[in-house]
């Protein structure tokens, strides 16, 4: 066991991770940062983000509106207080990604360029071509490298926070290269390891997003706030999942049925024209769409396909010199992927599981409740997503609590004193013991056997509409796949680049994150924003004006609780959208 | 379902088990919409859970699963079983040290991206609390160098990163063009001394393989023959430069 100590663990070197690791240096460069990751930076699923990162810089657009929007498009379970600071902070945030030599696309003076996105009331999305999570990712890791404070531990895979009930000392992680277990020592440790899609059989998502950070968290104690909330991004290829940009409809796209007909005016989105309009029709939020999709399905009038129904997203009016400019990306996906090239032929797209609302339980300064562990990203709640994120608000959140979680680690670390080893030495070894165990059996569950049997609970029982009685018998599957997979079999005992243990460890993680978003849908009897209920189709402002908090109960299902949102000054309203929007 | 079953041959080196690097063969049942992957992804699954290697988005950005798919340098999730015949060999990158059947040791890599000073050195601060301006013009002028995104199978292309361990690589390389092109960038005399040294630019003797097999078109190789002519002219510009920093 080999223990590297530092000032500040982070865990997962996406785009928060990076971030959180800059303001570390920045804040102090003489704290130790240890930026831990089971891959190499630029492979963190950050770098498929295409649309953009919103944030106030134009004239005619303000805070006030960016606010208005994220709070009415979070469907008022945003906490406003968290709202205010975000958008606040994220010029800030996104000019500092222009000074690091983020390639901002350009107005004709110079000035970086903004786009249209789906539900926000002005242009606001700055973007890199279709390209921007690629290129943020690539400026925070390029920047990233000037830093001497900032000592990497690529391709290290972690295990658990070390914890005595009372503060953070630290994470157990396995070098993937070699086998060995490590022990990272700090008395800051920041968790930015994205979200969970993977638990779901079909997503935008890359492998690597299994919620291992948030699964981490929840087994030290740490509340799941929100898990009910997924998001499905209404325009993914068939098959693949591959993302096509909302970016895409921000620009001019169009969705049709069968019958060629723009069916988002049948759903409170129109009327059609004109176009483009900013909160109508395809630039609506991403829930109502993709609730849409799932009611022209049931009418019959989406389009078949060899690997499920699909609608039309149709760019070709933009023409080809627009879409090479501004949407290259999305050129090529539909060429390689579906075999169309969107400047002649629209592109066959279905709703497809994409980003997690929820996640672990965080403050402002990106604090969770565990005294030293802060979170931030996707695998964090903040509360400014509330029950539906706006397309291009994630970028932005990176960067804005990314820094904060940063900062405020590096605070707690010039203040706190390291832990001695006698204090973590017994978790660390229960760490590893648990993988000891999982490496012991002989014979047994199959990983993809378990996780073919989660997928179909997920998406069968937890997809767009829920309700009660396929929750119930979610809750009793996932329930004992979860007893099912402390007989798996991992039949690679090697030491060196086992990934069939780390797949096997990232499927413990998704069956504890299915387990609580089952339960977190089952206790909310309300329909919200991402979260529709066929037996609950209204909103419950009465009862449910609430963030779910899910604790863990070791190996048995976890204990819900609730914790009232933060309202400064918008009260609950209507959701409104299309032409009452103007 | 299946359509087509395909044999995927894997070199498979296990570092605990072999001294060697063996081909191991598997009969993959395939749909038609499938790239090489998937088919690995089938295996892992199904037939054989120890076969390593990197991926991740499956949509070509991310840069993990390159390989050499029969023997061409390629990503593994857009090289389509389409495209090729029946019989598929699947081998790590060239050039690089193997740590387990298809992954590589990268760490040469990693270290060539700093020694290039891969990040912005700002020519001068930006205007008070707002954005250097930059024109599309000279956005397009690095824009195509950026937009790499790390998968090295321009470094197993290149025959000079084959034949000298100290060659910074078409990649590093490329990136560092792309601040130098970069209007809001001064830092290219900083990055002068490791791209124009020998491990640099010269290296480069103009194969062009790196830019045949750049799955984004960001052709590294003129970026390296950009630079070999920038860096020429700094040399006779020399002796004018020194009177100015005198001055």
């Amino acid at each position: 066991m080999r223990t590297v100590i530092a000032d500040v663990v982070i865990v997962g070197a996406g785009g928060a991770g990076l971030r959180a690791a800059i303001a570390v240096a920045q804040t102090d460069p003489s704290l130790r940062v240890a930026l831990t990751s089971k891959v190499y930076p630029m492979r963190s699923h950050t770098v498929a983000a295409e649309g953009g990162a919103a944030g106030v810089i134009k004239e005619g657009d303000t805070l006030e509106d960016h606010f208005k929007d994220t709070v009415s498009g979070g469907d008022w379970l945003c906490d406003q207080s968290a709202v205010e600071l975000f958008v606040d902070e994220a010029p800030k945030a996104l000019l500092e990604l222009e000074h690091w030599g983020c390639p901002w696309s350009r107005e004709d003076d110079g000035r970086v360029a903004v786009r249209s996105f789906g539900g926000m009331k002005n242009k606001r999305t700055w973007y890199a071509a279709d390209k921007s999570g690629f290129h943020i990712l690539h400026t925070l890791f390029q920047t990233s490298q000037q830093y001497p404070s900032i000592r990497r531990f690529d391709e290290y895979f972690a295990l658990d926070v070390l914890s005595d009930g009372e503060r953070c000392m630290g994470v157990t992680a396995i070098e993937v290269r070699t086998g060995e277990r490590v022990v990272f020592t700090a008395p800051a440790v920041v968790i930015a390891t994205g979200g969970a899609g993977k638990v779901f059989p079909f997503t935008t998502n890359g492998a690597i997003k299994t919620g291992d950070g948030m699964a981490m968290a929840y087994r030290a104690g740490v509340p799941l706030k929100d898990m009910e909330f997924v998001q499905y991004h209404p325009t993914g290829l068939p098959g693949t999942g591959i993302l096509i940009t909302e970016g895409a409809r921000g620009e001019g796209g169009i969705l049709t049925n069968k019958d060629g007909y723009r069916y988002l005016q049948d759903y409170n989105l129109g009327p059609p024209d004109p176009w483009p309009r900013r909160k109508a029709m395809e630039l609506g939020p991403r829930d109502r769409l993709s609730q849409a999709f799932w009611h022209e399905q049931r009418k019959g009038r989406t389009i078949q396909s060899p690997v499920g129904d699909v609608v039309h997203l149709d760019i070709r009016q933009l023409g080809e010199a627009k879409i090479n400019e501004r949407l290259p990306f999305v050129r090529e996906l539909s060429r390689a992927y579906v075999g169309v090239d969107p400047v002649h032929e629209p592109i066959p797209v279905r709703p497809v599981v994409h980003y997690c609302m929820g996640g672990i339980d965080a403050d402002l300064n990106a604090a969770t409740p565990l005294e030293g562990l802060f979170a931030a990203g996707e695998c964090a709640c903040v509360s400014i997503n509330g029950a539906n994120r706006l397309g291009s608000n994630s970028l932005t959140e990176l960067l804005v609590f990314g820094a904060r979680a940063g900062r405020h680690a590096a605070e707690r670390a010039r203040a706190a004193a390291a832990a001695s080893e006698s204090a973590w030495r017994e978790a660390a070894e229960a760490s590893f013991e648990r993988v000891a165990r999982l490496l012991g059996n002989e014979e047994g569950e199959s990983i993809a056997g378990l996780r073919d049997e989660m997928h179909a609970i997920t998406e069968g029982c937890a997809g767009i509409y829920r309700e009660e009685g396929p929750l119930n018998e979610a809750r009793e599957t996932v329930a004992a796949l979860r007893e099912r997979y402390g007989r798996l079999a991992v039949e690679d005992k090697s030491l060196r680049f086992n990934t069939q243990l780390f797949n096997a460890l990232e499927l413990g993680s998704m069956l504890e994150i299915a387990e609580v978003m089952v339960h977190s849908a089952l206790g909310r009897r309300e329909s919200r924003g991402a979260h529709q209920r066929l037996d609950y189709p209204e909103r419950d402002d009465t009862q449910f004006l609430c963030h779910s908090l899910a604790s863990s109960q070791g190996d048995g299902p976890p204990k819900i609780d609730y914790r009232p949102v933060t309202i400064t000054r918008s009260q609950p309203g209507e959701r409104v959208y299309g032409g009452p929007a103007q | 379902m299946s359509e087509r079953t395909i044999r995927l041959e894997v070199l498979r080196y296990r570092p605990e088990q072999e001294d060697e690097p063996t081909w191991q063969a598997y009969d993959v049942p395939c749909r038609e919409e499938w790239v090489v992957l998937d088919a690995l992804n089938y295996v892992k699954d199904h037939l054989d859970g120890t076969v390593s290697y990197r991926w991740s988005c499956h949509m070509a950005v991310c840069g993990s699963c390159g390989m050499r798919v029969n023997d061409e340098p390629a990503l593994a999730c857009k090289a389509f079983l389409r495209d090729y015949p029946d019989h598929i060999r699947v081998a790590p990158l060239d050039h690089f040290p193997v740590e387990r059947d298809l992954i590589i040791d990268q760490d040469r890599f990693m270290e060539s991206l700093s020694a290039v000073k891969s990040w912005l050195i700002p020519a001068a601060q930006p205007s008070e609390g707002g954005e250097y301006r930059q024109t599309q013009s000279e956005l397009a002028r690095f824009r195509q160098y950026s937009m790499c995104i790390n998968c090295l199978l321009c470094y197993s292309a290149c025959p000079q990163v084959g034949l000298n361990e100290g060659y910074l690589g078409p990649a590093a390389l490329a990136l560092a063009h792309r601040y130098n092109e970069d209007s809001r960038d001064g830092g290219r005399l900083q990055r002068n001394p490791a791209t124009a040294s020998n491990e640099g630019v010269w290296e480069c003797t103009f194969v062009g393989e790196c830019s045949e097999v750049c799955p984004k078109h960001v052709d590294p190789a003129g970026a390296i023959q950009q630079m070999k002519l920038a860096s020429s002219l700094d040399w006779l510009l020399r002796p004018f430069r020194k009177r100015e920093d005198d001055s």
